[in-house]
């Protein structure tokens, strides 16, 4: 079952009418986003409550998207680490391979009735730019998608994908040329085209209402997760764990569980090559609280302030900040973040390939490395739940490089 | 009265228009920028936008966004932007300073902390491009403490209730962007800005400055008979790129840009 407006497992309280979670989020845009931020944000509030978008939502997210995926037991994987007994909510079924194709359908109809069309994107990993082009081809919409050129680089495969559905790659060849060059270059496209187009930010991160909207898209993770275990389980999970770059996949698994206080959270930032070296992408484990796209945030920043360059594996982690709940669950307590290494995730990539049979993203493949640790630590009657955000095909260049094999 | 009013009122009494350059502090390297700053005055420049380099500035378009980086490739902080107002006062007592930027490196010094700094160092007025009014309160609270003006951006895009709001926090004056863009694009439409200041004067009595998309002596005197000020960045950031290898020669040839600005907005009072 998808029933995406029934939102009343999670809390729902935060933001407040101006996005703030606590002290993080809010609208930190020049002027002139101003009026197009509140005309969204109308038609968010309209749209969430209206049965007739909720309709289609569901259709689009049973029929198109493949909802509700299934939430696996990885007995092999599980018996290997000799611990807590860990599901996987297998995102990486969803068509395109990733979580990201749930907040694009959403955006995409929103876009459809505020009569806008054309889309734009940023991305990173190219998920989020392949779940745009894919929604935009289905709507007969133009659609440009802005992307690090050193992102494109390594994604080549997403990159070709979305050229594919008819999208327009921009690469972007300013500052650290990755993820958060990308999300300055959409945002210059969105102030010079507002009449037209529609910016679908990929994460919970971004000017109010992004961070809600998106994760009130990505909720249908944790709500879809809360009726599979019960049903599997019979009860709640001990454990959630999800990896965190921007933090949707991570806020869509978590937020409808916010509530439940015996279930512990973690969220997995990219550690690089070690927190302790500099050269990573953890702001909720070693940055500091700052304003960057659009949001007061936790952020890699120097002590004037500048955005310094993150280091990861994964470009989709490759991210200086932070979706601000993940904020405000850092400060209340209520999550505990951590961080793996490029190394780490590399080896849970290959564990659970071999004992399970599915290969997960570079991403994804950080959350297991800390389910692996977490789980070792616990009992066979305890549950751990993993996100599995996304499917690996797309990582495999990377992966061969990175062990000197040319393909 | 502050020097940005002094100066402001100085203008309306000898009917002209104020023309206020922008140029980025550091670029395209630390040493240029004060001599620079009193070369623009010497040509005809009434206030002076000193950029503030931020490695994501958002709301600029690729010429801004190069002299940022060219600026912090020589790891210039905002406590060097102060070094550089500091030392351009020691001169110059009179002509107003305006810091432009992004919220961050103000952020992460704290407001009170840089408020203190700023005003010490002879700033008279910020605007940080990405802090709109509504997160503005605390902000605006330490600039006023210290007598500094928070300038704030209006835009096509902005309706009447958004001008009076944003009337009702800023001081100095207001910046008004004439086009949905970045820095250094050319959408100049002079009609609608022409019909967006009519109706912004309804709710401020602040002078108006208008920026974005002025190229040339043409545009900047068509701006000058609708506006209180004419503002000239991205034109002067691509004479100092490309004047980069040769800094001896950025003051003259950008004084001689902004003496050409000059002239062609006096022509119209």
């Amino acid at each position: 079952m998808t029933n995406a407006a029934d939102n009343t497992a999670s809390s729902g309280a935060l933001p407040d009418e101006r996005g703030h979670f606590g002290k993080f989020g809010g609208r930190f845009v020049a002027e002139t986003l101003m009026a197009p931020l509140d005309e969204l944000n109308a038609a968010y509030q309209k749209y969430m409550c209206d049965p007739e978008f909720q309709a289609e939502l569901d259709r689009d997210l049973a029929c198109f998207v493949g909802r509700p995926s299934p939430l696996y037991f990885a007995e092999r994987w599980s018996n290997e680490i000799g611990g807590a007994r860990i599901y996987l909510k297998r995102e990486d079924l969803n068509h395109t391979g990733a979580h990201k194709i749930n907040n694009t359908v959403g955006q995409a109809l929103l876009a459809r009735r505020m009569g806008k069309t054309r889309i734009i994107a940023e991305t990173g990993a190219g998920q989020h730019g392949v779940a745009s082009a894919t929604v935009a081809a289905r709507m007969g919409v133009e659609c440009v998608v802005y992307m690090g050129a050193e992102d494109i680089e390594r994604q080549a495969i997403n990159v070709y994908r979305m050229r594919l559905l008819g999208a327009t790659v921009v690469s972007v060849e300013s500052g650290s040329r990755t993820l958060k060059d990308a999300l300055n270059e959409a945002m210059r496209d969105w102030v010079t085209n507002i009449d037209n187009t529609f910016y679908i930010i990929g994460t919970v991160a971004g000017p109010h209402p992004y961070p809600a909207m998106v994760r009130d898209f990505q909720a249908i993770i944790g709500r879809e997760t809360r009726q599979q275990i019960m049903a599997m389980e019979g009860r709640l999970p001990d454990a959630l764990v999800a990896c965190v770059g921007g933090g949707s996949n991570a806020i869509g698994l978590f937020h409808p569980f916010i509530d439940d206080n015996e279930v512990a959270i973690y969220g997995v930032e990219a550690g690089g090559d070690g927190v302790e070296t500099g050269r990573h992408a953890a702001p909720l484990c070693a940055g500091s609280p700052g304003v960057l796209h659009g949001n007061r945030t936790y952020l890699m920043e120097d002590r004037d302030g500048q955005i310094i360059e993150t280091h990861s594996i994964s470009a989709g982690l490759d991210y200086p900040g932070v979706g601000p709940e993940h904020a405000w669950l850092k400060d209340s307590g209520r999550a505990t973040y951590v961080a793996i290494k490029d190394s780490e995730a590399m080896s849970a990539f290959h564990s659970l390939t071999l004992t399970e049979g599915i290969m997960p993203a570079l991403e994804t493949s950080h959350a297991l490395a800390y389910a692996e640790k977490l789980a070792a630590g616990m009992d066979k009657e305890q549950i751990i739940v993993v996100n599995l955000s996304g499917r690996g095909d797309k990582d495999v260049n990377t992966i061969a490089a990175l062990e000197g094999i040319e393909l | 009265m502050s020097r940005i009013e002094v100066r402001f009122a100085e203008l309306k009494s000898q009917n002209r228009t104020a023309l206020i350059p922008f140029v980025t502090a550091g670029d395209p390297q630390p040493d240029v920028t004060v001599p620079l700053l009193h070369a623009m005055v010497a040509a005809g420049a009434d206030l002076l936008e000193l950029g503030v380099p931020f490695s994501d500035p958002m709301a600029d378009g690729p010429v801004i966004q190069a002299a940022c980086e060219r600026a912090l490739s020589h790891h210039v902080t905002l406590h060097q932007v102060l070094d550089m107002v500091r030392e351009f006062r020691q001169q110059d007592k009179t002509t107003p300073v305006i810091l432009m930027g992004y919220l961050n490196p103000v952020e992460v010094w704290g407001y009170t902390e840089f408020a203190t700094a700023a005003a010490e160092a002879g700033v008279d007025g910020i605007l940080t491009v990405d802090l709109p009014p509504e997160e503005a309160a605390d902000f605006t609270a330490a600039m006023k403490a210290v007598d500094i003006d928070s300038i704030f951006l209006l835009a096509p895009t902005s309706d009447e209730s958004r001008m009076r709001r944003v009337s009702e926090v800023a001081s100095g004056f207001l910046y008004y962007v004439s086009f949905k863009g970045v820095t250094g694009a050319s959408h100049l439409d002079v009609s609608s800005v022409s019909s967006k200041l009519n109706e912004l004067r309804k709710h401020t009595e602040l002078p108006v400055g208008v920026g974005f998309g002025i190229r040339d002596g043409e545009s900047a005197a068509q701006v000058a008979r609708i506006a209180d000020a004419v503002i000239v960045g991205s034109v002067l950031v691509s004479q100092l790129a490309d004047l980069a290898d040769q800094p001896d020669r950025i003051p003259s040839t950008l004084a001689a840009t902004v003496s050409g600005l000059r002239a062609a907005i006096d022509k119209t009072s």
